[in-house]
Parts: structure tokens; C-alpha cells; sequence
């Protein structure tokens, strides 16, 4: 097969059923939002709501503020969100010295939030959040629902979910719980790079080498660090992509402090 | 890693399944698999056969593959992993489902929407209840390309008649459920034989390996041939467009198509192809695509209907056989309750009946009263408003919050109700009649009704309508039997025997007795008329004066009559969709008078029928 018609396919295919989940929250559920956390793959998330809602965007954008995010991407934020016509929310976090002191620090840090987006959903009461998650990012990531139900006081139970199959998702919200929404998890790092690509999907400047490094993945400033790279452009970051065995998340601290770390903050509501 | 020419271009997906029991041997061929083909992370391998030496353990491949996963609960499976390599031509996603019996729902997830299966069967056990279990859950879940891999072929010496049995037992077991394998592969994951290549210990095998066999699966083809069908999501005004959204399912949708709606029966003409970032030289929608459109003229459609074309519509019903897979903590009864999901549209729906279990242990299909857990049965659902369903149409049930089954739909032996239900002329005034009900009651000196007596072929409905015709007329009555047989020799003529025109036979009938009822006649039919949605239309028609008899001999007694040896042929084959035998019979749930004619004699079932008819509509004297 010719491999452009071969990229488009593909990616013709991954868009086609995120647009169809996009189109059952909203249609199935009341109080729905999209967690808008400046990365890429929220990025390609919002452009894929204006395709499925003819360049609407008919839920707010959430972004959940650390506070330590870097300059560049408050910038984007404000530019962005006037731009394509969202109507934003933020949320603040409480400080660090209130979380768990049994998680190790960074993840500590990230704990900050999960702390913030719980709060956010209780003031608001939201039914759905919309979240940009991928199974290949991570092990217990890959494990999740396209619509996964959280519980009381927001935890994941990963041992019983509900069965998910032909498109039929469980969209029935208990009171006091919420679901969670995940339209890219069958995108792979390296779909999302080609997506922007080919649909020229604005992201933030850091992503780009700059001095030798770029950043695969932003975070907080604080427990976010950049990789060796010399890729400038999306077609370079792509073709780096096709080369490396390193993960994506490895310039993430929380990730790799103690075992089972991450599936700690992920039972607690992290994304 | 194998690795294509241009590297900066993608390649098609396709996702298999990996299942299979527990303990076959699916985690040792993938971590195999994965090592074959290159697909590690450097140094992996080692890392795992160091760890093993210092806790004292025996290498598997299956810790290199769990490894991978961080799968370290309990040392099984628990939801599917999702696990990545390539060959030359194409990314394949592995998504390992879990075994144990108790985590189908995880299987089934993890399942449902792969191109091709890889069952794994122990050459040691041979093919077990779970390999049955999934081999039927992968057939209603639609996936047909299955390749069976015959694991730990080392532990028995390689030795090809084990091969060859399994590969018959196996072979038979997907033949019951209608499906075939691709290939049935002899395989050593430990030994790494045959996994991507062979090593030369199975002189007597020539086929592919497993990584070969893979290759032969074929991805996804978008049913653009098909009949369209689009089941809208919903309908979306966030400005001076009114555009209905949805998925193509199949079909083509193009400006200008004349577009049916089901249930609601609109019809509508396609104005535009809407999309983002617009463009307006949209045209046509292809099967796969999300599509949003709008129509010349505004009708009112909801979220849960499908479009078609005006001809190769979906049938209309509200009951119809389902063959699911039942993943409820509680058996399956019939009389429940629950909510039904056909794409996009949802009802409450009850379980009329259930016809059989198939029992994956014995491979038989036994009468139960309940679905088990995990198991698959044969049931009748009836949903509390028209669905627009095909034959092979996918179902969901769930209860509360969460699915609890999935199936395929049969339509067969239920009438389509589109037609009953469309009245095709339109402009039509009724006339006012100058002789009232009452005075035409006065002159014949009881009211007119409908005395409708169902029942199977042979329980004696027109042996009772004939004899109570003669003593209602001797005692005064106007009275007249309407008749199955004779009525299809001149009205219904022109109907056969498919559920469609035994429908239309019964609406007819319906109707003809409405009439002569408001014309002041006792009206006796006699008809099977097997479907309740019928009868009840026959009511409608006569609103009030209706009164429906169940003859209720059951159909040993009927079939040991058998007086016109119809029963005979329909057993022989040469009757097809024969109610009782290879048709339903819908008992009544309400009826206004019963004669159970196995226990009555026939002047006992005159005698009651006339005291009811005395009753009901007494006579008085001009």
C-alpha cells in the first residue's frame, strides 16, 4: 500500500472513533468537561471535539493550575483558548504540604493535581471529564475503560470494571461518582505527532529542541525535565520517535520513584 | 525490529486476541513471539534470566511478557494487556485476555474488537471447556478469523498424532459454532519452535508458523457495499445548522439521497455533508465515518434511529430471538427486566422466554429455565417499543448501570411491523354512520362483538366456531365465523405463509370482524394467529366488543390430533416456518375467556362458550 494513504488511513480510523466517544459523552451525559492540560495529546483532544461538534467546543476546557507550569504554556493557554472559542476554567491546587506524606516527593507534587481536579469536579458537580490519557503511555494506563467509572471520593477500582464492547460504553452516573472519558486511548505517542502533522494542530514551543533538548512530555516545572534531541520540527520529533526505545514518560520524576507509585495517584484519581 | 522501507510513514493497525485457558501457555508463545521478531527492549531478556537465577527459578518467557506489563498480581491475567510489535507490513497490538473463567467480562472487552484470535490450546490437556467457552464467545463477538496455536508441542515429543486429534476435537468445536480456523498451528514457545520459524522438530508439518499465520490475518474491510445504515448519536444545533450526527455503520450516504428514518418512518432528503475545517465539496460519507448532515425540508428525528435508503430498509419489531452471552452475578430469568441497547437506541426490554442453554461442557444445547453466569443461551426478548433491526444485529443489555450481556438478533419467524404499521393512503376522512351501534343492537337484539379464539393448529378452533355459529344462530343470534382457511381462498388470496403476510392475513381478518362486530354481528374466527402484536391490532380495530378466547390445548395434544397431517410434514421438513414446530406461538398474556380443549370434550367447549356468550351479550325479546 502506497504508506501516505496507509498514514492517512490510519489516522482516519483512530480520529473517526475518538469523534464517536467524543459524541456519546455528550449526548449521554449532563455535566461534562474537558481537561485541557496544554500538552499535545489535549491539544489533538480539542481539535478532535471541534470535528465531532462542527467547530464547537460544547463543554468548558479545565485546566487544573499547579501554579508551576512554565511560562510558555500559560501563553499558549490564554491564546488558545480565546482563539478557538472555549470557555476555560481553572482550578488551583492545594499546597503541597497537604497531601499524602506517604507518597515519595514528586509524586507528591503530582498529587497536587489530582487534588485540584477533585475539588474542581465536586464545585461543579461534572457527570464526565474528558481526559487525554493513552494505553501505551503506561502499564496501568493500557488497563483502562474508554468511559471508566470513579467512585465515591474519586478512586479508580481497577480489579472490577465494568465489561466495554461493541462501542457500548457504560454512560449511567451514580450520584456522587463521575466517569471519566478517554477518546485517545487507542492513540499511540507517535499517531499523536503525525495527527498534528497533518492536521497542523498548534503546541507549545518546548516540545521543540531548543540547545540540544526538548521536553516528550510536560509537567510542573519542578519534576519535569527535558531529553537529549535535536528534533525542530514535527516531522523530525516523528522520525526521532521511530528510533528510540526510551519511554515517554521518562523525563517524568513521579514516574519512577518506587514501583507502584504511579498506580497509587491513578487509584486516587489522577489521570 | 523489522522495520518498513519509509519510516516516517505509518502502517495499518491490526489487533488480535490472545485466549485461551489459563496455564496453556499464552504469556510463554507471546514473550516468545515478542524475542523473535525483535521486538524486546535491549537487554531484557537478560535482565529476566538473572533475576531468575538469583531467586532460584527456572527461566519462562511468560515473566519476560508480564515483565512488560508490570502484570504482578497474582500471577495471571487479570483485565487485557495491550502489548506492541511490528512486522514489515503492519503494527499489531496483542491484547492478551485473560483465562480464568471468572474474568470473561475482561475477555470479552479486551476481544470484542480485534481482527483475528490466536487460541492457544495445551497439547498436553487438548481442548478444554474454556477453550470451547472462547471459541464461542469469539463467534457471537464477530471475530472469524481465528488461528489456533497447539502450545507446548516439546512436552509431548512433538508427537503429531496429539497434533492431529487436537486439530479434529478443535476443528469439530468451531464447525458446531459455524466458524472455521484459518490455520492450526503445532508450536513450542519454550523451545521457541514454529513460534517464527521452526527448528526442524516437526518433520511432519509444513505449514506456516505462528508469526506467519499472523500475517495471513487480514485487516478490517469498511462495509462501503453494504446497505447503509447510520445510527444517529444525536442532533446538534449549535447554530443556524440543524445537523444530524452519527456513524456510518455501512453504505454510502451522498447529498441529494432520499434517507428513511426507523423506527419513526420519516423520510427526508440529504441537503449537505457537514464538516470541520468546512468544506463544502463534501458530498458522499463512506462506511467508518462520523458524518453530520442536514436535510432539505426539517422532520423530527431523535438520537437511536437508523437511516437507510428507501429500499434495503432494517426490519421493524419489538420481539425477536437474541442468542447472548450472559456476565450478570445472578442467572438470567425470564420475566426480568432490563434495558436494551441496539447502536444507539434504548428501551426497556423484558426476557419472554429462554429457549435453551448452550452448555460449553457436554457441547450440547440443554433446556434450562435461566442463563448461568459465563454462559450463553437462546432467548426471546420483547422490547416496550419498535427497534429497526437486521438479522445478526448486535445487542447490549444492561441493568442499572452496567452491561450485563451481549448477543446477536434473529428476526426469523417474526412478522417485520413496518407495514402493519404504515398506513400507505393518506387524505382519508371517516364517515359518520346515520344507523347508530345502539339501534342496530335493538333490532338484532344483542350487541355486536368479536369472540377471537387463538390457538395452535389442531387445538379445535374451527371445530368450536362452527358448532357455536350453529346453536348461537338456532338461539337468535347474528352470528358468523370467520375462518383462516376460508378467508385465504378469497380476501387473502394473495398471502402466503412468511411472517410478514400471516401479519397482514391477521390485520385483514382483524379488520373484516371489526366491521361485521360494528355492523352488529357476533363474530367467531378462527385463526392461529400466533402473534400477540396481531391479536392486539385485532383489538384496536374492534375496540371494545373484543374478546379473546385462548384455546389452549398444548401442542402434544394438538400434534396427536394433527387432522389434517400438517403436523407430520412440518416435522418432516417439508412445512417450513410451522407455528408450534418450527414458528412461534405467542401465548396470550391477556385474554378475556379460556377452553382448554385437551380436557374438555368438544360439547363441553361449546357449552361454555355459549353460557359466555349468553352472558356477555344477552339477548332480549322484541
Amino acid at each position: 500500500m502506497d504508506q501516505k494513504i496507509s498514514t492517512r488511513a490510519r489516522l482516519t480510523a483512530l480520529e473517526s472513533q475518538s469523534v464517536f466517544i467524543l459524541r456519546e459523552a455528550f449526548s449521554q451525559l449532563e455535566n461534562i468537561a474537558m481537561l485541557w492540560s496544554l500538552g499535545k495529546d489535549s491539544n489533538v483532544m480539542v481539535w478532535l471535539a471541534r470535528k465531532a461538534f462542527f467547530g464547537h467546543i460544547p463543554f468548558p476546557l479545565v485546566h487544573v493550575d499547579t501554579g508551576k507550569k512554565f511560562p510558555e504554556m500559560y501563553e499558549f493557554r490564554d491564546r488558545y483558548s480565546d482563539e478557538w472559542g472555549a470557555k476555560l476554567i481553572t482550578g488551583t491546587c492545594p499546597p503541597v504540604e497537604e497531601m499524602d506524606q506517604d507518597l515519595p516527593p514528586a509524586a507528591r507534587s503530582a498529587a497536587r493535581k489530582t487534588a485540584g481536579l477533585n475539588n474542581l469536579i465536586a464545585e461543579h458537580g461534572f457527570q464526565g471529564v474528558i481526559a487525554g490519557i493513552r494505553r501505551d503511555e503506561e502499564g496501568t494506563r493500557a488497563k483502562e475503560r474508554v468511559f471508566s467509572p470513579r467512585g465515591e471520593g474519586n478512586a479508580w477500582d481497577v480489579r472490577n470494571q465494568p465489561p466495554e464492547f461493541w462501542d457500548q460504553f457504560r454512560t449511567k452516573v451514580a450520584e456522587g461518582t463521575h466517569l471519566r472519558i478517554h477518546p485517545l486511548l487507542h492513540w499511540s505517542e507517535i499517531d499523536i505527532w503525525r495527527y498534528i502533522g497533518q492536521e497542523k494542530i498548534p503546541v507549545v514551543d518546548l516540545y521543540f529542541s531548543k540547545n540540544g533538548k526538548r521536553y516528550r512530555s510536560l509537567g510542573d516545572q519542578d519534576i519535569t525535565h527535558p531529553v537529549e534531541s535535536d528534533a525542530r520540527t514535527v516531522e523530525e520529533i516523528i522520525a526521532e520517535l521511530n528510533e528510540t526505545d526510551t519511554a515517554e514518560r521518562s523525563g517524568r520524576l513521579m514516574d519512577h520513584e518506587r514501583e507502584d507509585a504511579f498506580e497509587a495517584l491513578r487509584s486516587r484519581g489522577y489521570m | 525490529m523489522p522495520v518498513s522501507a519509509n519510516k516516517s510513514e505509518a502502517k495499518p493497525i491490526l489487533r488480535i486476541a490472545m485466549v485461551g485457558h489459563v496455564d496453556h501457555g499464552k504469556s510463554t508463545l507471546v514473550g516468545r513471539l515478542l524475542n523473535d521478531v525483535g521486538a524486546l527492549p535491549a537487554g531484557k531478556v537478560d535482565a529476566v534470566a538473572e533475576m531468575c537465577k538469583r531467586r532460584g527459578m527456572k527461566f519462562e518467557w511468560a515473566f519476560v511478557t508480564d515483565a512488560l506489563q508490570a502484570e504482578k498480581d497474582q500471577g495471571i491475567t487479570i483485565d487485557a494487556s495491550h502489548i506492541n510489535f511490528s512486522s514489515d507490513r503492519r503494527d499489531y497490538i496483542l491484547i492478551d485476555a485473560p483465562g480464568h473463567r471468572e474474568f470473561i467480562k475482561n475477555m470479552i472487552s479486551g476481544s470484542s474488537d480485534c481482527d483475528g484470535a490466536v487460541v492457544v490450546i495445551d497439547a498436553e490437556e487438548g481442548v478444554c471447556e474454556q477453550s470451547r467457552r472462547h471459541a464461542l464467545l469469539l463467534h457471537l463477538l464477530g471475530v472469524t478469523q481465528i488461528v489456533v496455536a497447539v502450545s507446548k508441542m516439546d512436552i509431548v515429543s512433538y508427537d503429531e498424532n496429539i497434533f492431529r486429534q487436537i486439530e479434529k476435537d478443535f476443528t469439530e468445536c468451531l464447525e458446531r459454532f459455524e466458524m472455521e480456523a484459518i490455520r492450526i498451528i503445532p508450536a513450542a514457545g519454550l523451545e521457541g519452535e514454529n513460534v517464527k520459524s521452526t527448528t526442524g522438530k516437526l518433520p511432519w508439518y509444513d505449514g506456516p508458523s505462528l508469526f506467519d499465520a499472523l500475517e495471513e490475518i487480514e485487516g478490517a474491510i469498511p462495509l462501503n457495499a453494504g446497505p447503509l445504515r447510520i445510527s444517529i448519536q444525536d442532533v446538534y444545533r449549535f447554530d443556524e445548522r440543524r445537523v444530524i450526527a452519527g456513524r456510518v455503520d455501512s453504505g454510502e450516504i451522498s447529498v441529494g439521497d432520499q434517507v428513511m428514518f426507523s423506527p419513526s418512518n420519516h423520510v427526508g432528503v440529504v441537503n449537505s455533508i457537514e464538516s470541520w475545517p468546512i468544506n463544502s465539496s463534501k458530498s458522499v460519507a463512506k462506511a467508518g465515518e462520523p458524518v453530520g448532515f442536514t436535510l432539505k425540508e426539517q422532520v423530527f428525528v431523535e438520537r437511536g434511529e437508523v437511516v437507510s435508503h428507501n429500499d434495503n430498509m432494517p426490519s421493524e419489531t419489538n420481539v425477536f430471538h437474541a442468542k447472548v452471552f450472559w456476565l450478570g452475578k445472578t442467572p438470567l430469568r425470564s420475566g426480568a427486566l432490563y434495558t436494551l441497547r441496539h447502536k444507539t437506541s434504548e428501551c426497556s426490554v423484558e426476557v419472554e422466554a429462554i429457549e435453551s442453554v448452550i452448555d460449553v461442557a457436554e457441547m450440547d444445547e440443554v433446556e434450562f429455565k435461566h442463563v448461568p453466569s459465563d454462559c450463553v443461551g437462546e432467548i426471546i426478548l420483547r422490547t416496550d417499543k419498535l427497534l429497526a433491526l437486521d438479522s445478526g444485529s448486535r445487542i447490549v443489555i444492561a441493568d442499572e448501570y452496567n452491561i450485563v450481556a451481549g448477543g446477536l438478533v434473529s428476526t426469523e419467524g417474526y412478522p417485520d411491523q413496518r407495514d402493519a404499521l404504515t398506513r400507505k393512503a393518506t387524505n382519508i376522512t371517516a364517515v359518520e354512520h346515520a344507523v347508530s351501534r345502539r339501534s342496530r343492537a335493538e333490532r338484532n337484539g344483542h350487541a355486536g362483538g368479536v369472540l377471537w379464539m387463538t390457538g395452535l393448529s389442531g387445538s379445535g378452533k374451527s371445530t368450536l366456531s362452527v358448532e357455536l355459529e350453529r346453536q348461537l344462530f338456532a338461539l337468535g343470534y347474528q352470528v358468523v365465523v370467520l375462518d383462516g382457511d376460508n378467508l385465504r381462498h378469497g380476501l387473502n388470496a394473495n398471502l402466503g405463509f412468511s411472517p410478514e403476510d400471516r401479519s397482514e392475513n391477521i390485520r385483514r381478518a382483524g379488520e373484516v370482524a371489526a366491521l361485521f362486530a360494528e355492523s352488529g354481528f357476533i363474530v367467531v374466527t378462527a385463526f392461529i394467529s400466533p402473534y400477540r402484536e396481531d391479536r392486539s391490532r385485532a383489538r384496536d380495530a374492534a375496540k371494545e366488543n373484543f374478546h379473546e378466547v385462548f384455546v389452549s390445548a398444548d401442542l402434544e395434544v394438538c400434534e396427536g390430533r394433527d387432522p389434517k397431517g400438517l403436523y407430520q410434514k412440518a416435522r418432516a421438513g417439508e412445512i417450513s416456518e410451522f407455528t408450534g414446530v418450527s414458528a412461534p406461538y405467542e401465548i396470550p398474556e391477556k385474554y378475556e375467556f379460556e377452553v382448554d380443549t385437551g380436557a374438555l370434550t368438544v360439547s363441553e367447549s361449546v357449552d361454555a362458550l355459549v353460557r359466555y356468550i349468553k352472558v356477555n351479550f344477552p339477548l332480549r325479546s322484541n
